[in-house]
């Protein structure tokens, strides 16, 4: 009960510091169930980000697996509420106000002074992430490549991710 | 509203969103602009992007947002909740049903070798949106500076995501509004 509280907590902030999306936070997010709670390994998060990439849907579903490994079933839907519960009401309310808001100078400088603010956090999640996946050599190598293919072709990301499993499945890393 | 736009029932907003979510792989976005604006035709191409716009500049995932907003607008607090329901239900039973397995077969060798291999190729797709996002950002020295500050602060020195976001998000705000002054931009 302690663990869900915890996670409900930490997700609702987690929800209301994400600027540009939930792949914003992974560094935070290892912080807390890695290297504070020990809840997994850095191992384990890289795989689980992997999986949520691999299935269907948005990508903060990762909040879902996280709060899984954590704490069965109930960990997955309270961290999932808790991500994405706050933002919901904030943007509900809001939606409402967008209309006036819409043409204000302010909106655009908003806009535009969070965008830098993303890329430096993507950036962030992109280093912590390749550092936990890629043990060895090899595994630099294929990310350097997937990293290549999806940034300079319009290759289905999905291609590259079986592409990798199949490379791992068949021992090359 | 225009004559030719659409205005989705509640089942309808359920399912639209439904298909969203079971569709789009490693990024909803522009799977969710073909259905809303070119497929069914619910939003102009107008408020998508005003819609986008919202989403972005809140916090939390666009595309939850976005769902809110657009179920907030056809139908209210129930419009809202059956859009994000839509979108999120089929997928979190997908990746939870992926989890099971991950969990039962992680032992195996062989599973291990392929998560490997997935993890890299997954940080590789991480890699290449910072190139994409890099390719499109404003070539203000100031914007770079901040977009340094913020990876420095978060990816290298580890520092807590809150006071960085305190600290350099209305710095970075303030610096664009008078960037926009300057330029005499109208907006």
């Amino acid at each position: 009960m302690l663990i869900l509280l915890s996670l409900l907590a930490s997700f609702s902030l987690f929800s209301l510091m994400a600027v540009g999306g939930a792949v914003t936070l992974i560094p935070e997010m290892h912080y807390y169930v890695v290297e504070s709670h020990h809840w997994m390994t850095g191992q384990e998060f890289a795989a689980l980000f992997a999986i949520a990439q691999a299935a269907p849907g948005p990508n903060v579903l990762v909040v879902s697996l996280i709060g899984w490994k954590v704490a069965g079933l109930a960990g997955a839907l309270v961290a999932t509420v808790g991500m994405c519960g706050p933002s919901s009401l904030l943007c509900y309310y809001v939606a409402r106000l967008w209309q006036r808001f819409h043409a204000s100078p302010w909106r655009r400088a908003i806009e535009r002074g969070l965008a830098p603010l993303t890329i430096g956090l993507v950036a962030g999640s992109a280093m912590l992430m390749s550092e936990a996946a890629n043990q060895h050599p090899s595994g630099w190598l294929l990310c350097a490549a997937s990293t290549l293919l999806a940034w300079r072709t319009r290759i289905n990301p999905l291609w590259l991710l079986a592409g990798g499993a199949l490379l791992g499945l068949s021992g090359w890393l | 509203m225009n004559p030719t736009l659409i205005i989705p029932s509640r089942r309808q907003l359920f399912v639209g969103f439904f298909s969203i979510g079971l569709s789009g792989f490693g990024g909803v976005l522009p799977l969710a602009h073909r259905m809303l604006v070119q497929q069914r035709r619910w939003l102009s191409e107008e408020e998508f992007t005003e819609l986008l716009g919202l989403g972005q500049i809140l916090p939390g995932p666009n595309i939850v947002n976005m769902s809110i907003a657009i179920g907030a607008r056809f139908h209210g607090v129930a419009g809202a909740g059956l859009a994000v329901a839509g979108l999120m239900l089929a997928p979190l039973v997908i990746v939870l049903g992926m989890a099971v397995l991950y969990d039962h077969y992680r032992n195996l060798p062989d599973v291990q070798g392929t998560l490997h291999g997935l993890a890299s190729a997954a940080a590789g797709l991480l890699l290449a949106m910072v190139l994409r996002m890099g390719e499109k950002i404003e070539r203000h020295p100031l914007a770079l500076l901040m977009a340094m500050l913020t990876f420095i602060a978060v990816g290298i020195l580890r520092w807590p995501l809150l006071p960085v976001l305190l600290l350099l998000g209305p710095v970075s705000i303030w610096l664009a509004h008078r960037r926009q002054r300057q330029g005499g931009e109208r907006c």
